[in-house]
């Protein structure tokens, strides 16, 4: 507000200059405005009504009135400056404050009563104004002395509070180190108590040692004694006999003595087993026994376990794997459930045993926890029973997703063997693999050449043959011509000289006989290819000449013509030939026959 | 009962014995260092056996009947006499402890607990021809005892008190098992074999009974004495003596047979006493040797169904327990401290004697005190069973009495 300098203006009375200096007092002391404050208005209004009626009196009229309108700028501006914030400049006319002049403006000296009026007025006004920001000054003055107090307590609540929780901190440190430190002499003294044990077991230990030594001492002594004592014994006692007896008695069991050979100490031994055995064998049966009675009991423990597990068969479809899991398990239940599975004690069917059971057992539990959580569920009033999967599930599906996991790394690693065995094959290893098949391939050509060969030399040697056979056919045909052509000649010469006999000549072609009437036939028509050197009337005998000559005419006249050509000609077509002549003949169904007849010719 | 017959030895009888077949008794004066042997079928046989200067110190029959054992004295030997032929058999180096002798049950073979060089042996002999069988070493500081097996294949052999050790071995002498429950308190005070077998019962200085199983010889179940007996399960029968009754004054007229057992003998009853029950302590003297600490009696029912123990600490009960369930069943608490009981032969009874005039027995049907009715003061020191279970001998320091139980007939 900026600062307040004591305007000292020249007063005319005393009380003025009281006022003001009042006035000025009350600024300093902003405390005691408070309290003055209020006082304040009454009495100065009193006294400004004691004070202006003192002060302006008839007589000196003109110049209270002067004195108003000169001091009355700085009256008021003083009482601007109190009640409310100070315009910039300090001097100020009154005029310029918009007060209008009390004296008239054109009558000089003259009062003007209108504006002295309203000079009046406004200051009046302006008092109210003051007074009320005073008013409102002194209330924020007392609310926040009343603050600062509320303050001040509070500080001193909480300083208290502090000094008292300090105190309380130093003594529960106090207590803590009380107990540490009591702590410490406990453990010290569990540490003492227990080196004490130690040292009292080692003292016993080693009493006890030394207790032994003595014994043994002790007793050697006295051992010696013993030997001693019973020397002397031994010696005095051949002087009596020990035992007195009217008569011996029998053996208890009838039996008499024996001697003690190594035979009785064998025999000895193998009672002694024997009996061991036997009790042995007599607590194994009775374990089997138990096994087998408590194997029977856990049969039927899973029998009721199962049976008590319904609910799980009529689950939805998206457990029906765990239904495919308990159909697997309800089928190795029925395996086990035979008879003869009893007997078993191996371990796999023991494990197997064991295993369903637990895994029943593990069902059955969860079945009633699941229940137990629906009754809970159900008092409570909430069922969801979508949302919760039973831990049974989870715990199925859980293990099924992990075999497929296993099942999954399985493939791939034996997928991955694979790929890497055809993919990072070697060089060589495909070489070889190459080589393997030429090998092969060329093994089997190889036996095949062989067989080739085989079958050439078969042919070779069936050619020669044949083309032996063939030399003598032709030279026998020559022979056979050249008897023909001879006898031809004496049969047209005696012919002609008995022409009148027209006998049928029998050759002695015996064969001629049986011939069928194919043969007639091919007689016949091959008489039409007779030679023209052959020429006779006589029908059977020459039409199986002739066609024995065919055969052989063809046999010859194709040998003189073979012969010139090479080998394989000759294979060939001896073998098309003989063929030929075979079929043909045979298609006749002759073949054979008349095969052997050629024979039959050739041989002589 | 008749007497038979009558037979006067050469001096005090500190031992007697019958023989396995019944024919023959063992008189054994030890002072004298002489066994006589009567017969029963001729009263004229005689048999006297003299140890003349090695003395004799304990006798017995073998299995068979028809050889005697002595031992000498300081267990100097073992002299195996036959009253079958003249021979003689020695066993040299028998250890001097509580059971060095034992006989299968089948009397086939005998095993003897022997000590040379500071250590501790076992020999088996075959009983029919006294061949030595087996001899073999065991892990003992000093071999207490030893005991076979009722089915003969598995014999037991614990250590002194100052180690807990037992031992088992098998007929042919391999160390089946070895078990040992803690280091350095005293250890095993009584043992007692299964009827069938099948259970070692150890009972200890620490007041502890463990069983162990045939199977695996480990411990399957330990039974604890405690002072207290808290679970709910547990019946305790208490003695009470039974206040002469007013009615005793109109039996005036009876026998004065009665009137006296009434004056002289205080009648005793079984009360059910509520659980919990604390039992009467006794704090045992700490600085003397064999304290009367632990568990010092033993003893199966002939059908393997309960054990009965005494705990030395608690003289006054009898505890009983249920094998088949592995629990406590039933505690005696008697007015007296028990001398001895016994199990029934053949069934599931159990009979106590404390030291008076009335003899205890128990069943799991319940549980009843028998007086011995007589004149004066019939203190039962020990009590034995007939084989057949229908009577048993009640015996005092002078006088003996036969007991005779009717048995039911179920209709």
């Amino acid at each position: 507000m900026g600062d307040w300098k004591s305007v000292t203006v020249p007063l005319v009375s005393s009380d003025l200059k009281h006022i003001l200096s009042y006035t000025s007092e009350r600024k300093r002391s902003s405390t005691s405005m408070n309290s003055q404050v209020l006082h304040l208005p009454l009495p100065l209004s009193k006294n400004m009504h004691s004070f202006y009626s003192a002060f302006c009196t008839e007589d000196n009229i003109e110049q209270s009135i002067s004195y108003i309108d000169r001091n009355c700028v700085r009256l008021i501006q003083l009482l601007i400056y109190f009640f409310s914030p100070p315009p910039p400049c300090f001097y100020q006319e009154l005029t310029t404050l918009g007060f209008p002049s009390i004296y008239a403006e054109s009558k000089g000296k003259e009062l003007n009563l209108v504006s002295i009026i309203n000079c009046m007025n406004d200051l009046l006004i302006l008092q109210h104004k003051n007074l009320r920001a005073q008013e409102e000054a002194e209330m924020q003055h007392m609310k926040l002395g009343s603050d600062m107090d509320h303050l001040q307590n509070c500080y001193a609540k909480l300083k208290d509070q502090l000094e008292l929780s300090k105190r309380e901190i130093v003594g529960l440190q106090e207590r803590d180190r009380q107990l540490q430190s009591k702590n410490r002499n406990l453990h010290q003294l569990l540490k003492n108590e227990k080196d004490e044990v130690q040292k009292l077991q080692n003292i016993i230990s080693s009493r006890a040692t030394q207790y032994n030594h003595d014994m043994k001492r002790k007793e050697r002594e006295y051992n010696k004694l013993k030997e001693r004592l019973h020397q002397l014994v031994m010696n005095k006692k051949d002087k009596k006999l020990a035992m007195e007896v009217l008569n011996y008695v029998g053996r208890a069991d009838g039996k008499r003595g024996a001697w003690r050979t190594d035979k009785t100490e064998a025999r000895n031994e193998e009672e002694m087993y024997k009996v061991l055995l036997s009790d042995y064998e007599q607590r194994q049966k009775q374990l089997l026994l138990e096994n087998a009675e408590l194997k029977k009991v856990l049969q039927q423990m899973k029998k009721d376990i199962i049976s008590l597990l319904p609910p799980q068969k009529q689950k939805p479809k998206e457990r029906s794997e765990d239904g495919l899991v308990l159909s697997d398990q309800e089928e190795d239940i029925g395996e086990l459930n035979k008879e003869n599975m009893w007997e078993l004690s191996c371990e796999t069917v023991r494990e197997q045993l064991t295993n369903s059971i637990r895994k029943q057992w593990r069902m059955l539990k969860n079945h009633v926890e699941k229940l137990d959580n629906q009754v809970s569920r159900g008092h409570s009033g909430a069922l969801n029973e979508k949302d919760v999967i039973s831990r049974e599930d989870h715990e199925l599906e859980t293990e099924k997703l992990e075999l497929e996991i296993q099942q999954c790394k399985e493939m791939i690693k034996t997928q991955q063997q694979l790929l890497q065995q055809q993919l990072t094959c070697d060089d060589d290893t495909t070489l070889l693999l190459q080589d393997c098949y030429l090998l092969e391939e060329r093994e089997r050509l190889q036996e095949e050449w062989r067989l080739f060969r085989e079958q050439k030399k078969n042919f070779e040697k069936e050619r020669k043959s044949f083309t032996e056979a063939a030399i003598r056919l032709g030279l026998e045909r020559k022979a056979f011509e050249e008897d023909r052509g001879a006898w031809l000649k004496q049969q047209f010469l005696t012919m002609t000289a008995d022409c009148k006999q027209s006998e049928n000549v029998t050759t002695p072609s015996a064969f001629l006989r049986g011939s069928d009437p194919d043969i007639r036939l091919v007689r016949s028509a091959s008489r039409q290819r007779k030679p023209p050197s052959v020429l006779s009337a006589s029908v059977a005998a020459e039409s199986c000449q002739t066609s024995q000559y065919i055969a052989q005419n063809s046999v010859a006249s194709e040998k003189p013509a073979a012969d010139n050509m090479p080998n394989l000609w000759v294979e060939s077509d001896d073998k098309e030939e003989t063929e030929e002549c075979t079929k043909s003949w045979e298609d006749s169904g002759v073949g054979t026959l008349l095969c052997r007849n050629l024979h039959m010719e050739q041989l002589p | 009962m008749q007497i038979l017959q009558v037979y006067t030895c050469l001096d005090q009888i500190q031992y007697i014995e019958w023989s396995s077949d019944s024919l023959f008794i063992l008189c054994a004066m030890y002072k004298r260092g002489i066994v006589q042997v009567w017969s029963l079928e001729q009263p004229d046989w005689h048999c006297k056996i003299d140890e003349g200067s090695a003395g004799l110190v304990a006798s017995c029959w073998s299995p068979d009947g028809r050889h005697i054992l002595n031992t000498t004295e300081f267990h100097l030997r073992i002299t195996v006499w036959s009253l079958c032929t003249k021979s003689v058999s020695y066993i040299k180096y028998p250890k001097a402890c509580q059971q060095g002798v034992a006989f299968t049950k089948d009397g086939r073979y005998m095993a003897v607990a022997e000590r040379r060089d500071c250590k501790d042996f076992i020999s088996i002999f075959v009983c029919s021809n006294w061949q030595l069988l087996r001899h073999f070493d065991t892990e003992t500081q000093d071999l207490f005892g030893i005991e076979w097996a009722p089915n003969g294949c598995v014999l037991a052999a614990w250590d002194t008190c100052l180690e807990y050790k037992v031992l088992l071995y098998s007929l042919d002498g391999r160390l089946l098992s070895s078990y040992r429950a803690y280091e350095w308190p005293l250890g095993v005070k009584s043992i007692a074999w299964s009827p069938s077998s099948q259970f070692l019962a150890i009972g200890s200085f620490d007041e502890k009974v463990r069983i162990l199983n045939h199977v695996t010889w480990k411990k399957i179940t330990e039974f604890d004495h405690p002072a207290t007996v808290a679970s709910k399960k547990t019946i305790v029968y208490k003695e009470v003596e039974k206040s002469p009754t007013v009615d005793t004054e109109r039996f005036s007229f009876s026998p004065s047979r009665t009137l006296d057992s009434s004056l002289f003998s205080t009648k005793s009853k079984y009360d059910i006493s509520q659980v919990p029950v604390s039992l009467q302590y006794i704090k045992p003297v700490a600085d003397r040797a064999n304290p009367k600490v632990g568990v010092g009696m033993l003893a199966f029912s002939a059908d393997n169904c309960f054990l009965a123990t005494k705990n030395d600490n608690i003289p006054n009960a009898v505890w009983i327990w249920d094998i088949r369930k592995l629990k406590l069943s039933v505690v005696l608490e008697q007015l007296c401290t028990i001398h001895y009981f016994q199990w029934d032969p053949c069934q599931p009874r159990l009979a106590v004697c404390t030291g008076t005039s009335r003899v205890y027995l128990w069943s799991p049907a319940g549980c009843v005190v028998v007086q011995v009715p007589g004149e004066g003061d019939f203190q039962i020191m020990s009590l034995s069973w007939h084989c057949s279970g229908d009577s048993m001998v009640l015996v005092s320091k002078d006088n003996f009495c036969v007991c005779y139980l009717e048995g039911e007939e179920v209709k």
